[in-house]
């Protein structure tokens, strides 16, 4: 059953010398592109960096994941990444798109209509049912309520909740939540998805139930989805793993060359 | 001896023969433990010897194979092999515990790099298991899923540890590599 010895080389992973994440992917189908990114707190002698040359690059289908201890600097990355916080130095592009040459009104825009997050705490709306926290954005975005709800619904069924799609979040277990979050996340078509410890509340098997679901976007949707995660066994769902420390970009992992082989 | 217990447990569930004991054994497990069937026919007659499974007669006699069925006796060793919780022991000499522990205080060493190299190879496992995982049917491969679970969760207890050990050393604060 599983005594498959079959070892996978992909290409332009087998190599783990900076520079080679445009080989994975066509360059142009790349959702997210950082470039040398630099981020420091405060200035002077207490100025702290947050974020030391960081460059990655993430293509459409594809799910990355950010790991290191806590201080890392992951989620001021995932900030950036999503235009929450502007960066010292360095660019960020959503699909070929410089953040920071957007005019502000343009920015917000590509924010609400490209790019989904995920969260730890899930910010859903106690008084809105699980449908309406999913269509807000959308309505946000001045999109025909009816039209909106429609594509709730849509993407509620993708994430198994179409039972659910018309109770409150109190009435929801805390892996169904999420699922709400996912969705709130993915609906309207985004296609970058930025997630920061997003099981982190959640029990092992319903946290893998929104790992499947994170994975499913990138496979089936073709969303590009950065998971930001200091626990191993989650990050294991990326098709690459990212190691930062102090801000830097120490190691990748997910060249798969070798097989466990299986049969113990 | 697991295989003798594991045995003695399917004859639990109806007699049954050699072969279709092995395929049940391997099936049931989640592929996770292969027989030989020499083993098979080996156990089952020291079960025989000792009185725990006697042969039966065969509603479909097939000159090449014997039925065999649990005794009263064998179905108690069975219920107290269940009953029993496994030792959790102490475990074997871990190769990565000794290097890293040998590493605190080898001179012209870069403990960081050893440890992030041993993290990513840890991370590459994980991510196979879980390449393997997805491919599989929570409803239809319960027994699969669950081996690879206990899989999972080994090698997790491994990439914890590395993180400990860094965290313990406060290593974190220089880079691991250049």
């Amino acid at each position: 059953m599983n005594t498959t010895r079959t070892t996978t080389i992909r290409p332009g992973l087998a190599t783990r010398a900076p520079g080679t994440e445009h080989e994975r992917g066509d360059a142009m189908t790349a959702v997210l592109d950082i470039h040398e990114l630099h981020r420091t707190f405060g200035s002077g002698h207490t100025a702290v960096t947050a974020l030391d040359e960081v460059t990655l690059s993430v293509a459409r289908g594809e799910l990355v994941a950010i790991m290191g201890p806590s201080g890392c600097g992951k989620s001021t990355l995932l900030t950036l990444a999503g235009g929450l916080d502007e960066p010292t130095r360095g660019r960020v592009l959503v699909e070929g798109h410089d953040l920071a040459e957007q005019r502000a009104d343009a920015r917000a825009e590509l924010r609400r209509r490209t790019i989904g997050y995920v969260f730890q705490e899930l910010n859903l709306l106690p008084g809105l049912t699980a449908a309406e926290n999913v269509s807000l954005p959308l309505e946000l975005d001045r999109m025909r309520l009816r039209e909106a709800r429609r594509a709730a619904h849509a993407v509620l069924e993708e994430v198994g909740l179409t039972e659910h799609a018309d109770r409150f979040p109190e009435d929801l277990s805390g892996g169904e939540q999420q699922r709400v979050a996912i969705a709130r996340a993915l609906v309207g078509d985004r296609r970058l998805l930025l997630a920061d410890e997003p099981t982190g509340a959640l029990d092992s098997v319903a946290g893998e139930g929104v790992l499947r679901l994170l994975r499913r976007a990138c496979d089936e949707r073709g969303a590009a989805c950065v998971l930001v995660t200091h626990d191993a066994a989650q990050a294991a769902w990326a098709d690459r793993i990212v190691f930062l420390r102090d801000g830097r970009v120490v190691d990748h992992a997910g060249a798969a060359t070798v097989s466990l082989g299986g049969g113990r | 001896m697991p295989v003798r217990h594991g045995l003695l447990a399917l004859l639990g569930e109806g007699p049954s023969h050699g072969y279709q004991l092995k395929v049940d054994f391997e099936a049931r497990t989640g592929g996770s433990w292969t027989l030989n069937i020499g083993q098979v026919y080996t156990t089952l007659a020291r079960l025989e010897r000792d009185g725990l499974v006697i042969e039966v007669d065969d509603p479909e006699p097939d000159p090449d194979r014997r039925t065999v069925a649990v005794t009263d006796e064998g179905r108690k060793v069975a219920e107290e092999w269940f009953a029993t919780p496994v030792e959790v022991g102490t475990p074997p000499r871990d190769e990565l515990t000794i290097k890293v522990l040998l590493a605190l205080a080898a001179p012209d060493l870069d403990l960081a790099e050893v440890l992030q190299q041993q993290r990513r190879v840890t991370l590459e496992s994980l991510q196979e298991l879980t390449r393997r995982k997805r491919a599989l049917d929570p409803d239809t491969d319960l027994a699969a899923l669950l081996q690879i679970d206990a899989e999972v969760l080994r090698i997790e207890a491994q990439a914890r540890w590395l993180d400990q050990v860094e965290q313990r050393l406060a290593v974190g604060r220089r880079p691991a590599t250049s």
